[in-house]
């Protein structure tokens, strides 16, 4: 199957800085990617050049279209939840349900009324009364009834307590995500997506500088737990970070042999958090 | 399930009513309401008032006899009088009308950025064009035709009003009421609705593109640069640096992008002095005519004016387009 996305040499500059240095990659059907960077570092650049709602230099090819060029085409196939604040205040269940049914053709009303009646929403009721959850849940069951092959979710739990953080996520991996649907998830609560990712990329100063799936991040990445007199031995080796925990140090291998780290400690496979942390040093300064 | 191009228009202009209820709907209804309730505390003081003076109008069937008299041209000015009582419901609600239509091009294409909500608009397969002429109709026809009828409910209210108090000084209302022509003045502002799309185009135009394009308080800039220039060229003009007078800036450029949207306004500044003129000079049957008769209003049609405004409007339209396009929030 083809890529869902294809970019190649995408950059785009908001005056001094660029939001977006040449970046290329490739996102391929039925993965769940998370787009990972921090503050200002590009990631909702990148998802408006996708989306079509920028306009960049390079090529980019989302399902088959140009953004720039048949963005209305394009948003047949894919959706989005860009923050939690996005509905506007003024609509009413009914009247959301009764507009996308009209306009999307990819619209299942069904899917969409059954989703909305597991949750305390009532049609009358104006986004302006509903708590932020509340958004989230009707944005949810619009997106979640319509088929489209993209979805892309900026920041989507942003604001929202553990409960329907949680909540969130399952309904997309059990009612929604299937092998002919993609996801691109930003977000900075990385610890809530860690299981669901197929891939992860990591963005920083508008650059990619980590492309690649979960089993192979596994294979590259290993944390080891090293006892005080190791742990010379195992800064030899160049870790890419390391920090202290209860007298022992943990230190981060990037591209290390397994059977060398297994010498020097207890490995484990880092969070994605931890390695985000180690990536990302620096940023700030 | 295909959705043609229709059925989306036909959605985009739904939600605009359902965002706009309270202007598009609430505010004629209510400033008609006010008008009925005025004039029926009017007439109430009117009869209190000479009740207790003693004035008996038409007493002992003194008017109808009065009627039984008239010829037929005295009949039609009755008419016309009634008539008149359907058009003055219709003269607040059109200015309720204007202020509606200005303030909601002003935030058709910005409101929905400031609240972020066009992330909303635009994650649907929807073009930005579509967008935009939904919101053009929505101003141009939507809201004039709700306007018109409710000022015909309004109109007619009136009237039943009017001719309930005069049978209480012995007029047939029914003979009334025939005088009247409620379907005729129904289909002069129905009708004068198309020539409004016309002739508002120029000022929907600038407050949209500016709603489309101001990253802040669309408003200002809309009544401040259209203003400013005219100070400006009326400055150039004192010192005598153009030929044509300021006046024909502040006429044609500055008013046209700013008050277009208030319903009549093609009728009062839009014909030529000559035209004016002409019409002053007759009696009050063709002044009415005047400015109440379609065939009169729609002499506006033959003014390059009218239409030179049409196509800047339409320009001004495809730039707020451009920008409902490619504005960058980030």
């Amino acid at each position: 199957m083809s890529a869902v996305i294809t970019a190649t040499g995408l950059s785009k500059h908001y005056k001094q800085t660029a939001a977006l240095d040449d970046v290329s990659f490739r996102i391929e059907p039925g993965r769940i990617v998370g787009l990972i960077g921090p503050n200002g570092a590009g990631k909702t650049t990148a998802l408006k050049a996708i989306l079509g709602l920028t306009d960049f230099t390079g090529q980019l090819d989302v399902l088959g279209f140009d953004p720039r060029q048949q963005r209305d085409k394009l948003m047949g196939d894919v959706c989005f939840i860009a923050d939690v604040a996005v509905l506007p205040r003024w609509i009413k269940v009914r009247e959301a349900v009764d507009f996308v049914a009209h306009v999307h053709p990819r619209f299942d009303r069904a899917k969409c009324d059954a989703f909305l009646a597991r949750t305390k929403l009532q049609p009358g009721q104006r986004v302006r009364q509903m708590s932020k959850g509340m958004i989230v849940q009707l944005h949810l069951a619009l997106v979640m009834a319509i088929d489209a092959k993209l979805l892309i979710l900026d920041e989507p739990t942003l604001g929202l307590d553990i409960l329907y953080r949680k909540q969130f996520y399952q309904n997309l991996l059990e009612d929604y995500f299937d092998e002919n649907k993609t996801i691109i998830v930003t977000t900075h609560q990385v610890e809530e997506v860690e299981h669901i990712l197929t891939d992860l990329m990591f963005i920083r100063d508008g650059r990619i500088v980590l492309d690649a799936d979960m089993d192979s991040v596994g294979e590259r990445f290993v944390e080891v737990l090293v006892n005080a007199d190791r742990a010379e031995a195992a800064r030899q080796l160049k870790p890419i970070d390391e920090r202290q925990v209860f007298g022992k140090t943990i230190f981060l291998f990037d591209g290390v042999s397994r059977a060398q780290l297994e010498a020097l400690g207890e490995t484990r496979r880092p969070s994605i958090s931890d390695l985000f942390v180690a990536t990302m040093k620096g940023t700030y300064a | 399930m295909n959705v043609t191009s229709g059925t989306k228009l036909y959605w985009l202009l739904k939600r605009e009513l359902w965002e706009h209820r309270g202007g598009f709907f609430w505010a004629p209804v209510i400033a008609g309401g006010i008008f009925l309730l005025l004039n029926l505390m009017g007439i109430i003081t009117a009869e209190v008032l000479g009740a207790s003076h003693g004035i008996q109008i038409g007493a002992n069937g003194g008017l109808q006899h009065i009627i039984g008299q008239m010829d037929a041209g005295d009949m039609s000015k009755v008419g016309f009088a009634l008539d008149i009582a359907m058009y003055s419901a219709m003269g607040l609600l059109i200015v309720v009308l204007g202020f509606v239509v200005f303030f909601y091009c002003l935030g058709a294409l910005y409101d929905d950025r400031r609240d972020r909500s066009i992330l909303f608009w635009k994650s649907l397969p929807i073009s930005d064009a579509s967008t935009v002429l939904s919101k053009v109709l929505s101003a141009t026809v939507l809201a004039p035709i709700i306007a018109v009828i409710v000022g015909i409910i309004v109109g007619i209210l009136q009237l039943v009003m009017v001719t309930i108090t005069l049978s209480f000084h012995g007029l047939n209302v029914w003979q009334l009421l025939g005088y009247a022509h409620p379907f005729r003045v129904l289909v002069n502002l129905v009708g004068y609705v198309p020539l409004y799309v016309l002739w508002a185009l120029p000022a929907v135009g600038w407050l949209m593109l500016c709603s489309a394009w101001a990253r802040s308080k669309p408003f200002l800039w809309a009544v401040a640069l259209p203003v400013a220039t005219g100070l400006l060229v009326s400055w150039f003009g004192l010192m005598g640096l153009f030929n044509q007078s300021p006046l024909w800036f502040w006429k044609n450029v500055v008013q046209r992008s700013l008050l277009s949207v208030f319903p009549g306004t093609g009728s009062l500044f839009g014909l030529d002095g000559e035209g004016l003129a002409r019409h002053a000079g007759n009696d009050l049957n063709d002044m009415g005519l005047g400015l109440m008769n379609l065939s009169s209003t729609y002499r506006l049609l033959a003014s390059p004016d009218l239409w030179i405004g049409v196509v800047i409007g339409i320009g001004l339209l495809a730039a707020a387009t451009w920008f409902r396009r490619w504005r960058d929030e980030a």
